[in-house]
């Protein structure tokens, strides 16, 4: 009996750190909207900075004063941050802050290498918190006990500080609907700066109080930032209360369900989220968002098909992409076959997320299958290289139809996050399911026929797919099936009231957009010659979203350019330096400055701004589009 | 100066900077040279990988010091995979066809290094593993393109089991990254220690995910089924994690532990005066090492770099000093000439002389079997003793069984 007592403890111990964390993220989305993907940078930072002022400082007051100096530090980081980077980027599309947020996500990551050196760091213990008190023949870490009862204590601070301050009054208003308190007459550049300097330091709170558990490495911010995500969602977004409790159940079903199954920490968390967000579409706690007053393609201009010059012009371009291997080497054939996968790839997101207002935060997963479902075939069927192209990518249409069917009963973040929690799904089943998929050692041999081998004539191949499937995206955003998705994008209530089945219409549209990352994932594995769980992982759904939101959210194409210029930059930097995250970073941050509507999308304003009087041609009313509903 | 425009000029001088550097690393072509590629995983692991890349660039120094590989000069282009097989065979390509070098060599990761070396069986290059472990590589998918340096996961495996016989404990319980690595490190330990002691029991596993681990409940859930003995995989920040929750809450006491790698400089020093003592363990007592081949690797590392050599310098500076006796002895750098010279190939190394099976083309390096203890606040493996690779390979018979047919 005490044995499940302790571990309830320890359970409750695990909460407490997640919580802390989990709740400045909450806050911070709560009242900007920001999808603050540098949070885990943040906690990561607070511990960085902890370990060095509990080495230089002495004693307990030296200790506690570090932990709390490091999380003001990086709060004033946090600050500065706001008001530098993020002030400039709130009026962009939505979701763009969180490339502005990733691309410093990926610079604190070399920097903190550079700063403090490669190696893992031991914190000092908190001093007269080392040992462990018996509880019944079972050993209780002191340390522990602390931070049982610190969550509570900050849980119930925050609460005093919501509902007994003027701040707090505004922060609840503001979450609840902030352009009403802006109406009001209330700075919100402050309130902004504020709410994300507390969101800051809970953060780096939790990742200093880490260090006498931890140790402090470069990877600290990957590991807690997507559980974080989730532990918010799933208790309701811009909930402290559910947050809290999401921690709680998130660390106790992980403390005994390793008991039961040791491997289930692997998959639990998302396997929490998918449950909770198919029966409670808003988290635990959360509310229904109030319908929003802006439409979602509010700065849209009205789309346009391309006209008979803009064609030719495209046409050009294809058949200088595809002279390439007339001047090119060998490698920049291969290069140039991998960015136009990438291209498919982030088109077909680009269609749920542009057209269909959809931002899926695990596209990946349907790549992931395509990729699988080519190697199943080539290798357990021996198919011939044809049939695994045009089959494989049947396996992304499965489970985009299967996954979707969940998916688009929800809307927002949540919908993005049980996306995730579904990618998450698909890659922990290429992980464990060793006899199938090999697990993490993948399936090896996946090499293209003879007639497409050299790398020329497989560049030819892959531009081919990706001009065919990215025309074929074009028309079916001017299609009728195209216009009656915009519709459910930019009112669903509306396009309920003239007879259009929204979710049946975003389902098909999701399928659609997991069929053609199949047909990527597909190419891509023929690229590669091998399928590893990864290529349905986190990190490429991530990327996914970056090209989509460099090229423009905002656009039809956008993401085209977007993929090309991402994907070209990362594999050039990580061929020619060390510090690829850090200048790719640096590169992104540069671009959410300049291109504050993604790359195409400002372009494109220049163009309607008459700034570009070359490409002027004659819309009507089309910088009149900012009106309301 | 706004401090906005502060912070893009910043960004811009990052950028700028990046793009230096990578100007400079672009070496003009020459004859007389004999370029080798390398891939590692840089930016993901660089704990690893700084000590590794001062291993080979000594090792590279010293080859040309002595006259380079048959009067030409030996070069090495170094290309980051990012800890992603898709990267990896990206710059495989890279290095392989924009690059022109005559073998690829490096990696770490399991699934990184079996990407390559696949890549190298399709693309007929020769590829000289360094660190990947997983018995894959040159066993169930091995090919003849394909060498590896580091004794692999069941050597490490044979080598602990045999001291883990020694010990009085029956009740047995173990706790391993969730991915390939444990789960071959425990399947070959359980195998091999069950086949010495068939009194052994399994009571219990844990398998937190790789980077993850939630140390608190997994300490508990193994203190639960009470076991006389523990055997750990875990490495790195798991690590750290495991043992201070462990020490805390006194799982260790009166228990023997068996640990894969925790011996090695990159794994034990970040433990400090934490280091939990009389672990069984692999690793690299660099500093209780007394033979004459290891004394002259220390001095020159030390002289070169002012800093001590982890497990990863002595894999850099071994697989270059490998590549280069292979190059030598073929005289030549086509690919089956390579291979042919590669296979039995004998070659001194800091640990002695090593030789690469022509069955496997596995190598004979071994790896320090000894106990952890703390001293002067560090962690340190003391009675150690050096185990050939030789001893403790798959037999011949179960190679044959075993690796596929070229």
């Amino acid at each position: 009996m005490s044995f499940y007592v302790v571990q309830f403890l320890t359970g409750l111990a695990s909460a407490a750190s997640l919580f802390l964390v989990a709740s400045g993220l909450s806050i911070i989305f709560g009242v900007t909207r920001i999808v603050n993907f540098a949070h885990g940078a943040f906690y990561m930072l607070g511990a960085y900075l902890a370990f060095s002022l509990t080495e230089r400082l002495s004693g307990t007051l030296g200790f506690w004063g570090g932990i709390v100096g490091a999380a003001l530090i990086v709060a004033l980081i946090g600050v500065v941050v706001e008001m530098v980077l993020l002030r400039r980027i709130y009026r962009s599309p939505e979701l763009f802050q969180l490339l502005a947020t990733f691309g410093l996500t990926l610079m604190v990551e070399d920097l903190v290498v550079l700063i403090w050196g490669p190696d893992d760091l031991l914190g000092r213990r908190a001093p007269g918190l080392r040992g462990a008190v018996d509880f019944f023949g079972q050993a209780v870490p002191t340390y522990d006990i602390l931070l049982i009862v610190l969550g509570p204590v900050v849980l119930g601070a925050l609460w005093l500080l919501f509902r007994r301050t003027r701040w707090g009054v505004l922060v609840r208003a503001a979450t609840q609907d902030r352009d009403m308190v802006a109406a009001l007459g209330v700075n919100q550049k402050w309130l902004f700066t504020s709410v994300f300097a507390l969101g800051v330091f809970l953060a780096a709170l939790g990742g200093a109080l880490q260090i006498p558990r931890d140790a402090v490495n470069h990877t600290m911010d990957l590991r807690i930032i997507v559980d974080v995500f989730v532990v918010v969602v799933i208790g309701g977004l811009g909930s402290i209360t559910g947050a809290f409790v999401a921690a709680v159940l998130v660390s106790e079903l992980n403390a005994f369900g390793i008991l039961i199954f040791p491997k289930i920490s692997i998959i639990l968390v998302f396997l929490v989220m998918a449950i909770v967000l198919i029966v409670r579409p808003w988290g635990l706690f959360g509310k229904p968002e109030a319908a929003a007053r802006q439409t979602p393609g509010l700065s849209v201009r009205p789309w346009q098909p391309l006209s008979f010059n803009e064609r030719l012009a495209c046409v050009g371009a294809l058949i200088v992409a595809a002279a390439l291997p007339l001047l090119g080497s060998n490698y920049a054939l291969i290069v140039g076959a991998e960015i136009a996968i990438f291209v498919i790839f982030a088109a077909s997101l680009h269609f749920l997320m542009s057209v269909g207002g959809l931002a899926s935060f695990g596209h990946a997963a349907y790549f992931g299958l395509g990729t699988y479902g080519v190697a199943f075939l080539a290798k357990f069927l021996g198919f011939p290289m044809i049939a695994c192209l045009l089959l494989g990518p049947v396996l992304g249409l499965l489970g985009a139809m299967l996954f979707g069917w969940f998916a688009v009963q929800l809307s927002g973040v949540y919908f993005a996050m049980l996306t995730l929690a579904f990618a998450q799904i698909v890659w922990s089943i290429a992980f464990q399911w060793v006899e199938v998929t090999g697990g993490d050692n993948g399936i090896l041999g996946v090499w293209p026929a003879a007639f497409v081998a050299t790398p020329a004539r497989f560049y030819w191949l892959a531009l081919f797919v990706t001009a065919v499937s990215v025309t074929l995206l074009r028309v079916l955003v001017f299609s009728p099936f195209g216009y009656a998705l915009r519709a459910t994008r930019d009112s669903g209530l509306r396009s309920e009231a003239i007879g259009l089945n929204s979710k049946r219409i975003q389902w098909t549209a999701f399928v659609i957009a997991g069929t053609f990352a199949g047909i990527s994932g597909a190419l891509f594995a023929y690229l590669k010659g091998s399928v590893f769980p990864d290529n349905a992982g986190i990190a490429l759904s991530v990327d996914s979203l970056v090209m989509v939101l460099l090229g423009g959210v905002e656009t039809v194409s956008g993401a085209v350019i977007g993929a090309i210029v991402y994907k070209a930059l990362s594999i050039w930097l990580v061929s020619y330096t060390d510090l690829s995250k850090l200048v790719l970073g640096g590169f992104i941050v540069l671009i959410v400055v300049a291109f504050p509507k993604g790359i195409v999308g400002t372009f494109g304003s220049l163009v309607d701004n008459g700034r570009l009087p070359f490409f002027k041609r004659a819309l009507p009313g089309a910088s009149q589009a900012e009106g309301a509903e | 100066m706004r401090p906005g425009n502060l912070l893009l000029s910043g960004c811009l001088a990052v950028v700028m900077a990046g793009m230096a550097t990578a100007a400079t690393t672009t070496s003009a072509l020459a004859q007389s040279e004999i370029k080798i590629g390398e891939i590692n995983s840089y930016s993901a692991l660089p704990s690893f990988t700084e000590p590794y890349r001062k291993g080979w660039q000594l090792a590279v120094e010293e080859v040309n010091a002595a006259g380079g590989i048959n009067g030409k000069k030996l070069v090495v282009i170094s290309k980051d995979d990012n800890g992603k097989p898709a990267d990896a065979v990206t710059a495989a390509n890279e290095l392989v066809s924009s690059d022109g070098v005559v073998m690829i060599s490096g990696t770490f990761f399991s699934n990184i290094g079996l990407a390559v070396s696949d890549f190298a069986k399709q693309k007929k290059v020769f590829f000289l593993a360094g660190e990947p472990l997983t018995d894959a590589v040159t066993m169930s998918k091995g090919n003849r393109y394909t060498f590896r340096l580091r004794p692999s996961n069941y050597m490490q495996a044979a080598m602990l089991a045999d001291e883990a016989a020694k010990l009085p404990a029956k009740r047995w319980a173990t706790v391993a990254p969730n991915y390939e690595y444990g789960q071959s490190a425990v399947a070959v330990f359980k195998e091999l220690l069950s086949k010495k002691r068939p009194d052994i029991q399994w009571v219990g596993e844990q398998w937190p995910p790789q980077g993850k681990i939630d140390a608190g409940p997994v300490v508990q859930a193994l203190a639960a089924v009470n076991p006389e003995a523990i055997l750990n995989v875990e490495f790195g920040p798991d690590l750290v994690k495991f043992v201070r929750e462990g020490n805390t809450r006194g799982l260790f006491k009166g228990k023997s532990v068996v640990s894969f790698l925790t011996g090695e400089p990159e794994y034990l020093d970040p433990l400090k005066d934490e280091t939990p003592e009389g672990w069984i363990v692999t690793g690299y007592p660099w500093y209780d090492i007394k033979t004459a081949d290891h004394d002259k690797f220390l001095k020159a590392y030390q002289a070169k770099f002012n800093d001590y050599p982890r497990l990863g310098s002595v894999v850099g500076y071994e697989l270059i000093k490998s590549a280069a006796a292979i190059l030598a002895k073929a005289n030549s750098t086509e690919t089956d000439k390579l291979i042919a010279a590669a296979e039995g190939i004998k070659l001194g190394s800091p640990f002695g002389e090593i030789t690469f099976r022509k069955s496997d083309h596995q190598a004979t390096l071994g790896a320090f079997v000894g106990k952890t203890a703390v001293k002067d606040g560090k962690g340190v493996m003391v009675d150690s003793a050096y185990r050939d690779g030789a001893n403790f390979m798959p037999s011949e018979a179960e190679v044959e069984k075993v690796r596929p047919k070229d």
